[in-house]
């Protein structure tokens, strides 16, 4: 059928790979790019090497394109548009045929669209701002091993977001000392506590001694409590074969939830992870080390939507999302279309949130928000506005600095967000009456009254770096 | 100087999940509980347990839940005979989220001294 003869040489991308009369399929798996062209080069062209370079092209035509029917499996760019409030850069929409991808692997997705393309020459620089995962490609993925709806029931915790606090500080305690601060937080209130991202086996405290001591204190604060609680150990290790063994561990000894680095650790760890944790009735919190390395910027890297999609796919249970408020960059409403990634079925496109497709996730479980870093007493009435019950509010310095110590600090937490979680179910604006109903709590606990009066003046109004592109 | 003076200390003290950090809650700010209940078309129901079996996963279901029942007094009055029944029990209202198959509400209406 067909007629081709083998042409050798350098031909324009834009030949091949820019079909703006394409319509994309439903099992296409689509991408945008923002694309920053060396000057010179015309956008159609640009785009085209984008769409070239992640899917199956090459720089030269090689007689064995004509062994293949390329037409099916190469990336078209299909759409180009204009960036709000940018004259530099441009909009590329990518399709994808599925076959380009192996069923499950977020790694082979990301080898090919974050792959060599991102050092491509006629580039400047390239930005993978979003993917929509055909449900096609979706129900090949494991996805989160327990989701939401599992977590409430198994800790049987309704109607209100978890609480928990990273132990601080973060290296250098012993084990016994460290199940200390553990206990003392659990007990106060708190859900979980958690062991930091950069705490995996020292010699100031070697893992299988730091699990034994943590399950301790849960188990204690548990009994004298009547509530469930975990701490979420963290098995992340310098191979697969160790990580394992921590997780083994981690469940012979009760744990209810174990945790994992996914950028750090690499998505075949994670994928591998989570599906050991499904198999074995284990949440797992996943923490997100490295990020801000490949999505800060705005001009190149990854948008975290897209590793926010991709860890869903992969598998964990909660993922940190920033604060929106705390110490640590995010904006609002583009912290509020990726939190709807994690836990909505199906979330339409919302550029005024950063959504540049519709994304289908079927019936796969959802992952808590957690949010994290800098946060204290005053931050929980706008948080419990901006994350809902479905997340995760991770102090750190926010109940262990308390003046009268850890349980008083967890407390302070617990009580200000259950104030807060009753007023809004009575209908009242949070953020908008925050001093009044912190104020008016206060007056049954004196926690969270010294809560208050420490963190009063403490603030973290710097603008962010990473905004949505507007006009 | 030590501060050990003017520090407070937490005691450890059972707790029943959600809202078991405040003030036990009126009549009037149980209904409106109930009414966000209600207005996120979830169905009401009451459980209730003995403290000595509160950390249970299952309690005892207090009739069925209330599908379609729209009047919060109806309900009210369910909490009600439902403590008369068990005065030795705690008393738990849910809301049954069909859509997410969870709770989206559930905490202490009655604690059991």
């Amino acid at each position: 059928m067909s007629t081709k003869t083998y042409d050798a040489g350098v031909k324009d991308y834009a030949l091949t790979y820019w079909t703006p009369d394409y319509v994309p399929l439903d099992s296409d798996l689509l991408a945008c790019f923002k694309v920053t062209a060396q000057p010179n080069v015309p956008r159609e062209e640009a785009a085209a090497a984008v769409a070239a370079e992640s899917s199956t092209g090459t720089w030269t035509t090689v007689w064995s394109d004509l062994l293949t029917d390329l037409d099916y499996y190469k990336g078209r760019a299909y759409r180009i548009e204009d960036v709000p409030g940018d004259r530099e850069s441009f909009y590329a929409f990518v399709a994808y045929p599925i076959d380009l991808f192996e069923e499950g692997s977020i790694v082979n997705v990301l080898t090919s669209l974050v792959g060599n393309v991102f050092g491509f020459k006629a580039v400047r620089a390239l930005r993978l701002e979003d993917i929509r995962f055909p449900l096609h490609y979706v129900k090949t993925c494991g996805g989160p091993p327990n989701g939401i709806q599992v977590e409430r029931d198994r800790l049987d915790k309704y109607g209100r977001p978890f609480l928990g606090a990273t132990v601080k500080p973060k290296l250098g305690l012993s084990a016994k000392n460290y199940g200390r601060a553990v206990y003392e937080m659990l007990r106060g209130g708190l859900d979980f506590t958690k062991d930091d991202e950069n705490v995996n086996s020292q010699p100031f405290m070697r893992w299988q001694n730091r699990f034994e001591f943590v399950m301790e204190a849960v188990r204690k604060a548990q009994e004298e409590t009547g509530e469930r609680k975990g701490h979420y150990l963290n098995v992340t290790a310098p191979t697969c074969e160790e990580m394992f063994k921590r997780a083994e561990f981690a469940k012979e000894l009760g744990a209810p939830i174990i945790m994992h680095d996914f950028l750090t650790g690499g998505f075949t760890a994670n994928t591998s992870l989570a599906n050991w944790c499904r198999d074995n009735g284990m949440l797992l919190h996943i923490h997100r080390a490295m990020h801000a390395v490949i999505d800060r910027n705005p001009k190149h890297g990854i948008h975290f939507r897209v590793l926010a999609k991709c860890l869903r796919l992969s598998g964990g249970d909660h993922l940190h999302t920033g604060t929106v408020v705390g110490k640590l960059e995010g904006d609002r409403q583009s912290t509020l279309g990726f939190v709807d990634q994690l836990r909505e079925s199906f979330i339409p496109e919302d550029r005024s949130r950063g959504l540049f497709f519709d994304q289908d996730w079927g019936g796969m479980p959802g992952v808590m928000a957690v949010a994290s870093g800098g946060i204290h007493v005053w931050h929980i009435p706008a948080l419990v506005t901006i994350f809902g019950d479905d997340s995760v509010l991770q102090f750190g310095g926010g109940t262990q600095g308390h003046p009268w110590g850890n349980a008083a600090g967890a407390a302070a937490n617990r009580v200000a967000t259950e104030a807060c979680v009753k007023a809004r179910n009575e209908g009242v604006e949070v953020e908008k009456n925050a001093r009044e109903i912190l104020s008016d709590a206060a007056r049954h606990s004196p926690e969270l009254a010294a809560a208050m009066e420490t963190w009063k003046e403490i603030k973290f109004e710097f603008d962010v770096v990473d905004k949505l592109d507007a006009a | 100087m030590s501060t050990a003076s003017t520090m407070g200390d937490h005691a450890t003290v059972g707790r029943y999940e959600t809202f078991s950090y405040l003030p036990a809650l009126s009549r009037d700010e149980i209904l409106e509980q109930i009414l966000y209940i209600l207005e996120n078309g979830w169905n009401a129901s009451l459980e209730h347990e003995h403290p000595s079996r509160a950390f249970e996963y299952y309690w005892p279901m207090w009739k069925m839940p209330f599908f379609g029942e729209q009047d919060p007094g109806v309900i009210l009055a369910e909490i009600e005979a439902c403590r008369r029944a068990y005065p030795d029990h705690h008393v738990r209202l849910v809301g049954y989220d069909n859509y997410a198959q969870s709770k989206g509400h559930a905490f202490l209406v009655h604690r059991a001294l």
